[in-house]
């Protein structure tokens, strides 16, 4: 797994926003593990971001980087896609920024199965404002404008994106990098819409306010709370009530929107 | 001898036309009246002509996917009206801070709200100039016939390339939805502008930096995908195109984007000047206002009223100089509009105290009528006679 990953980073840019114990570099390095497996030129790569701590990790990367307003990356990697179906174009978004205030443009662009990857960096706060409870902050606890804990139902990242169309859908944890390497490079690979729930610990805010302790202690709460789904047949319904499964959760073939409107101006005489 | 292309268009038809004639290869909207005949046309012609068309799921998402394609080298375009305007504003900024050209059109209809889908308005004229938060470069053109609906479409996409900034095309609904005979004039009689590039060799575009600005204070634009691997975000930033917090960077990029305006303000400064070199009494009007304040004009004219129209086509920035050598000689200024007198403030920011300034103003719905610009015409005539 060595790798020189200042092949693809702006070194200049360092060092990184990131608070210590935070889990976004750990994503950030697996999709660059899976960028440098697909061998593509860092020039027909396009990474997109909105408004948040995972949304600077465009800034980072030496590929043709875009950080757009809050929860609207997915409109503007459609617009770069689109206009040059050739780049591989890939989105990174927070908890917040996919599922809150870019809930609309999430459930569309699944249902639209453009060749997109979307990477959610969930830590389940808003981490850049503060730590204010995020549409995937479970309820009970606490953030900073859920002091007495939450008492929202949560929404679960990969069942709405399965829900909404979305063709290629998988859950990582950052503490199994070689598990959340083969989600990611998976989803990179797969044709459509993908959507990786990447799970990384926010300690300052949401492990703070909710008094989860360490980094490590975090992620080994992450393990605890989940199960790999190969082996959910091997599991009882016991055994698996209120765990979340991680690893590939969803595949599926299905028209691909660039190349059915390729199709589209072949069958009307254009010259694609 | 050629045959002209002689056609019976609506205006949005019209402007659809000019945004295809200007080279635009993209489209990304949401349904909305009175500005749907655009996204229906453009979704019509952009697949026959290798372009894309895409409909989003709302006109935030619209104006992000053209700002997306016009930074991978589309020549972008969204369309809609007062609603969806207003929740364009914040990409709008976005593409002004990151310096994306595109073309946003606005078939205004009454507001506030949901208002007067499918009734005339100009009410949107001064969110046109003031919608977004912050500072910020403004580019407005109002057309006030069909005929020059499609010339002004090319110029929109022909100032956003040439200034890398969003352009918006104003048009009230009475141009957008009324027929008149139109010539499209043959292709190679349009002059298409193209975003400023630097040179292409392998040495300039390592070299790239997305906002060294060139003389005209415009920073010469690669595409996505064309090797330069470059960053954009709509934080402040500095020449690299990366977030800067020194105060000096700041200032810097905040001024230079109002200032690159200002300094090609006269290659963009569209207007129109009807008997005003003696006209004691002077019209500002614009759009379908503009034309019945053309008739009110020649009316007065034939009552011996030494009347005159200035008709402003680029609203924004504000034709300043122009309209202060039209008005030399007035003595009252009448500025019909189908607000309650937005662009007027802007008349009288410009004209001062020194000249009585009336608004004729109507937000029911229903155009203003020759017969009442007239009437305000005479009532100032008279009330120049007194004196």
């Amino acid at each position: 797994m060595s790798m020189d990953y200042f092949k693809y980073l702006r070194k200049e840019r360092m060092p990184h926003i990131w608070c210590p114990g935070c889990g976004h570099g750990m994503v950030m390095k697996s999709i660059l593990r899976g960028l440098a497996k697909l061998d593509v030129d860092p020039n027909d790569v396009c990474v997109v971001s909105g408004i948040g701590c995972s949304s600077r990790t465009p800034g980072y990367l030496d590929f043709n980087t875009l950080h757009t307003t809050h929860g609207r990356a997915l409109p503007f990697a459609t617009g770069v896609k689109l206009t040059r179906p050739d780049m591989k174009v890939i989105v990174v978004s927070g908890d917040g920024d996919a599922m809150a205030i870019g809930g609309n443009h999430f459930i569309h662009s699944c249902r639209r199965n453009i060749d997109i990857t979307l990477v959610v960096f969930n830590n389940y706060i808003y981490g850049m404002t503060g730590g204010q409870v995020s549409p995937t902050t479970p309820t009970g606890q606490r953030g900073t404008t859920a002091p007495h804990g939450s008492i929202e139902q949560p929404f679960n990242v990969t069942d709405l994106a399965i829900g909404s169309g979305a063709t290629y859908v998988g859950r990582a944890l950052d503490v199994d990098s070689v598990a959340m390497d083969r989600v990611i490079l998976n989803a990179m690979k797969h044709k459509g819409f993908s959507v990786v729930d990447a799970w990384s610990q926010c300690p300052t805010y949401f492990g703070r306010q909710n008094r989860l302790g360490t980094a490590t202690q975090m992620m080994e709460q992450y393990k605890e709370v989940t199960y790999n789904v190969r082996l959910a047949n091997k599991l009882t319904d016991e055994e698996k009530k209120g765990k979340f499964p991680v690893g590939e959760l969803h595949k599926k073939e299905r028209p691909e929107y660039c190349e059915e409107y390729q199709m589209l101006m072949h069958r009307l005489g254009a010259k694609a | 001898m050629a045959t002209k292309d002689i056609r019976f268009l609506q205006g949005n038809e019209a402007c659809a036309e000019g945004a295809l004639a200007a080279g635009c290869n993209f489209f990304g909207g949401y349904p909305i009246s009175p500005s749907s005949e655009i996204a229906e046309y453009m979704s019509n012609r952009l697949p026959r002509i290798g372009g894309r068309f895409i409909q989003m799921e709302d006109e935030i998402a619209s104006i992000g996917v053209v700002i997306g394609a016009s930074l991978a080298g589309s020549k972008a375009m969204t369309a809609t009206s007062g609603p969806g305007f207003s929740l364009m504003q914040e990409n709008m900024g976005f593409a002004m801070m990151a310096e994306v050209p595109c073309v946003i059109v606005n078939v205004m209809r009454g507001g506030p709200s949901t208002g007067n889908p499918t009734g005339p308005s100009q009410s949107d004229v001064m969110q046109t100039k003031w919608g977004t938060h912050g500072d910020h470069p403004a580019v407005v053109i109002s057309p006030a016939k069909i005929s020059e609906v499609f010339g002004l479409t090319v110029k929109a996409f022909n100032f956003a390339e040439m200034l890398r900034t969003p352009v918006v095309l104003a048009i009230d609904e009475i141009i957008a939805h009324m027929r008149e005979k139109i010539e499209i004039p043959p292709k190679r009689s349009i002059e298409v502008v193209n975003r400023p590039a630097p040179r292409k060799t392998k040495k300039a575009i390592a070299e790239y930096n997305p906002y060294v600005p060139g003389e005209d204070l415009v920073p010469p634009m690669l595409n996505y995908g064309e090797g330069a691997r470059y960053h954009v975000t709509g934080l402040d930033h500095d020449e690299t195109g990366f977030p800067s917090g020194k105060p000096e960077i700041m200032e810097d990029l905040n001024r230079r984007l109002l200032d690159k305006i200002a300094v090609n303000k006269d290659k963009i400064t569209l207007f129109e000047c009807s008997e005003t070199n003696d006209a004691e009494i002077l019209v500002v009007a614009y759009g379908s206002s503009a034309r019945s304040a053309k008739r009110s004009v020649s009316d007065a004219r034939k009552k011996g009223i030494k009347a005159g129209l200035f008709r402003a086509i680029t609203l924004f920035p504000f034709p300043e100089k122009q309209l202060l050598k039209a008005a030399k000689k007035a003595k009252h200024v009448i500025v019909p509009e189908m607000n309650l007198g937005q662009y007027r403030y802007e008349v009288e920011r410009v004209l001062g105290k020194g000249v009585p300034i009336t608004g004729v103003h109507r937000v029911n719905g229903e155009p203003i009528l020759p017969s009442l610009i007239l009437d305000a015409i005479e009532k100032a005539g008279k009330k120049g006679a007194k004196k």
